[in-house]
C-alpha cells in the first residue's frame, strides 16, 4: 500500500504531462526565432473546439477527433503565420506582444459567440473512464492515457530532433540562426514548419485538456500563463527543459491545491519569479 | 538640417523640444469641456482622466524607457489600496491620501525596480507579468485587509481641501482628476524634455552604448520605473477617492493589458499617445458597454492587429505622419 502522497505526485505529474503537451510547441519557436507568441493557447482551444464539435455534432469517437484538432490547428497557425506573423520577426518585443495577444481576444471572441461561454461537456469513452488499481492507489485512466500520450510525443519529438535531417536543421538554427543560413538552411522554412507542428501540438493539448479542465472561451488565456510559466522556467528551445518544467509547475500547482488551499495560485507564480531571477534563461536555457 | 542651429546647440534643441504647441493648449482647454457641455458624463470624464494618468505612467517606462510591462497594474491597485486603507485607519483628507499612496507605490516601484532593470527581452515581460499576478493574487488572499473579490468595505474620503464634497454628479470628481493629471503631466512633460529624458530614449535605442556616453542604463530605468510606478499608483488612490472603493478589478492584469492597448493605440513614446489613446479606448467602450464584454474585445483584438500591422507608432504617429508630408508639399 502506497500513501495518499503518491496519489497527489500522480495526479500532478499527469497534470504536468499535459501541461507539457500544451506548451512544447511555444518553446521551440520561441527558442527558434525568440516570436513572443502570446496566442499559443488560441490555437489549443481551437484543437479543444473542434474535439467537441466533431463529438457532439458528427459522434465521432474521441480518439478519431485528436489528429483532426491536431491538423486544424497545425493549419490554422500556418495561415497566420503566412498573413501576420511572419512581418514581425525582426520587430520589437512589444509589436509581437500586442499582435498575438490581439488574436487571443479575437480568438475568444469568436469562440464565445459560437460556442457560447459556458463549458463544454464531453462524453470520454468508456475505456478510458473510472480508475485502475495500483498497489492500493486509484489511478485515474485519463490521467494514465495523459501520461502515455505525452511520453509518446516526447519520444517522437527528441527522435525526431536527434535523428532527422529536419531535427538536425531545427537545432542548427536553434544554436546558431547566422551560420545555419549561412550553411544553406532555409530557416524560415524550418520556422514555418516548426511553428506548425508546435501549434499541432497545443491543439492536441487542446483537445486533451478538456476532460481534466473543461473548456470554455476563456481557455486562451487561464492556460497562457501556465504555458508561459513552463517556457520561461525550462529555459527557450529547451524540450528536455520543458518537460522537467512542466512535471514541476504541475506537481507543485495539484500539490499546492491539495496541501496549502489557501495560497491559491501565488505559490505558482513565485516559483517562476525567483526561477527567472535566478537563472533568467530558465532551468535548462544556454542563453 | 544637419547645419541647422539646433544639432549643434543642445541647449537649443531642448528648448525647442520642450515648447509648448498651440495643439497642446487647444488639448488642456477642451478638458474643461465636459463641465459646461456634457454635465451628464463628469464621471466618465472623471474615470478618463484617471486612466490617462494610468496611461502616461506606463509611456514614460514602455515608450520612452523601452520596458515592455505586462503588470503596470500592480502599481495602479497598490496606490487604489493604499488610498483606501489610509482613509479608513488614518485620516481621509484625499490630498493627504494622494501622498500617502504615492509614498507607498513608490516604496515598492523602487523595490522591484531592481528586478526589472536587470533583465531584458522576454525575461522581462515574463517578470513583469509574474509580479503584476503575484500583486493581484496577494490583495485577492489579503482578505482581511482589502475585502478580497467582496472590494474595499469603509473607505472614508473627506472633502477636497475641506470645500469640494464628492458629489453624486462628478463635478468634484472631475476636477480633482483633472487637476492631478494636469499636474502630473506637467511634470512628466518636464522630465521628458530634460536631458534624463533624452538618456531614457537612448536607452530604449540601444542598452548597451549609453553607460559608454555616461548615462547609466541600469539607474535610469530604476529612476524611471520608481516614477512611472508613483504616477501609476496616484491615478489608483484618485480612482479609490472619487469612487469611494477599491476594487480587485484595479490590480488585475485586464487591467495591465488594457493600458498598454490605450498607449500603443495613441502612439507609446509621445507625450499625448497615452492620453489620446485613453479618451478613445474609454469612450468607445461605454458607448459599446450594451454588448457583452467578449465582443468587445473582439475588437479590441481586431484594433490591436491592425495597429500592430498598419500603424505601427498609433494614431498620434499615423496624423503626425500624414501632417509631415502634407508640410513637405
Amino acid at each position: 500500500m502506497l500513501p495518499p502522497v503518491f496519489g497527489v505526485l500522480f495526479d500532478g505529474l499527469a497534470y504536468g504531462m499535459l501541461l507539457f503537451v500544451l506548451s512544447v510547441g511555444l518553446t521551440v519557436t520561441l527558442g527558434l526565432m525568440n516570436f513572443v507568441n502570446l496566442a499559443h493557447c488560441a490555437f489549443a482551444m481551437l484543437g479543444g473546439y473542434v474535439t467537441v464539435t466533431l463529438m457532439n455534432r458528427f459522434g465521432w469517437p474521441f480518439l478519431a477527433t485528436l489528429p483532426v484538432a491536431f491538423f486544424a490547428a497545425a493549419l490554422a497557425s500556418v495561415v497566420l503565420e503566412r498573413t501576420l506573423y511572419r512581418r514581425l520577426y525582426r520587430a520589437s518585443d512589444l509589436d509581437q506582444v500586442l499582435l498575438t495577444i490581439g488574436i487571443a481576444f479575437i480568438s475568444v471572441a469568436v469562440a464565445a459567440y459560437f460556442f457560447g461561454t459556458l463549458q463544454q461537456p464531453i462524453q470520454t469513452p468508456g475505456f478510458l473512464r473510472g480508475s485502475a488499481d495500483f498497489l492500493g492507489l486509484a489511478l485515474g485512466k485519463y490521467r494514465l492515457f495523459l501520461v502515455g500520450v505525452a511520453l509518446v510525443v516526447t519520444i517522437l519529438l527528441v527522435a525526431g530532433l536527434d535523428y532527422t535531417r529536419f531535427g538536425a536543421q531545427v537545432r542548427a538554427s536553434v544554436d546558431n540562426q547566422r551560420m545555419a543560413r549561412g550553411l544553406g538552411i532555409d530557416v524560415d522554412r524550418t520556422f514555418a514548419v516548426t511553428f506548425a507542428l508546435g501549434s499541432g501540438l497545443a491543439g492536441l493539448g487542446g483537445a486533451l485538456a478538456i476532460d481534466i479542465v473543461g473548456l470554455d472561451p476563456n481557455f486562451s488565456f487561464a492556460f497562457l500563463v501556465y504555458v508561459l510559466i513552463i517556457v520561461s522556467v525550462g529555459g527557450l528551445g529547451s524540450i528536455a527543459g520543458s518537460f522537467a518544467a512542466a512535471c514541476l509547475i504541475g506537481v507543485s500547482d495539484i500539490a499546492g491545491k491539495y496541501y496549502f488551499p489557501e495560497l491559491g495560485a501565488f505559490l505558482i507564480y513565485l516559483v517562476m519569479v525567483v526561477v527567472l531571477m535566478w537563472r533568467p534563461a530558465g532551468l535548462f536555457g544556454k542563453r | 538640417m544637419s547645419t541647422s542651429p539646433l544639432a549643434t546647440n543642445p541647449q537649443a534643441y531642448l528648448q525647442s523640444a520642450s515648447r509648448w504647441r498651440p495643439v497642446e493648449i487647444v488639448f488642456w482647454l477642451a478638458t474643461l469641456l465636459p463641465f459646461y457641455l456634457l454635465p451628464d458624463y463628469l464621471s466618465l470624464a472623471s474615470q478618463i482622466a484617471i486612466t490617462a494618468l494610468f496611461a502616461l505612467s506606463l509611456d514614460l517606462i514602455l515608450g520612452y524607457g523601452g520596458i515592455v510591462s505586462l503588470g503596470h497594474a500592480a502599481f495602479f491597485g497598490i496606490g487604489a489600496y493604499s488610498a483606501a486603507i489610509f482613509s479608513k485607519f488614518v485620516m481621509g483628507e484625499p490630498l493627504v491620501g494622494l501622498a500617502a499612496a504615492a509614498a507607498v507605490t513608490g516604496i515598492a516601484g523602487f523595490a522591484s525596480s531592481f528586478i526589472v532593470a536587470r533583465f531584458r527581452h522576454f525575461t522581462l515581460i515574463m517578470l513583469t507579468l509574474g509580479l503584476g499576478l503575484l500583486a493581484q493574487e496577494a490583495a485577492n488572499r489579503a482578505h482581511w485587509l482589502t475585502g478580497g473579490s467582496d472590494g474595499f468595505q469603509g473607505a472614508d474620503i473627506w472633502p477636497v481641501l475641506g470645500l469640494f464634497h464628492f458629489d453624486l454628479y462628478g463635478y468634484t470628481a472631475y476636477g480633482y482628476s483633472l487637476a492631478a493629471l494636469f499636474v502630473l503631466f506637467l511634470a512628466a512633460r518636464r522630465m521628458i524634455s530634460s536631458p534624463f529624458g533624452l538618456a531614457l530614449r537612448g536607452i530604449r535605442e540601444n542598452w548597451v552604448r549609453m553607460p559608454a556616453i555616461g548615462a547609466p542604463s541600469r539607474a535610469h530605468i530604476q529612476k524611471a520605473y520608481t516614477i512611472a510606478a508613483i504616477m501609476a499608483g496616484i491615478a489608483g488612490a484618485l480612482l479609490t477617492q472619487t469612487t469611494q472603493t477599491a476594487a480587485l478589478e484595479s490590480i488585475s492584469f485586464q487591467r495591465s493589458a488594457d493600458v498598454v492597448v490605450m498607449l500603443v493605440l495613441g502612439g507609446a513614446g509621445r507625450l499625448y499617445g497615452g492620453l489620446v489613446g485613453a479618451v478613445i479606448f474609454m469612450i468607445a467602450r461605454d458607448q459599446f458597454s450594451g454588448i457583452a464584454p467578449q465582443y468587445w474585445y473582439f475588437w479590441i483584438g481586431v484594433l490591436l492587429v491592425s495597429v500592430v500591422t498598419f500603424l505601427p507608432n498609433g494614431i498620434l504617429g499615423g496624423l503626425s505622419a500624414i501632417a509631415a508630408r502634407w508640410r513637405r508639399k
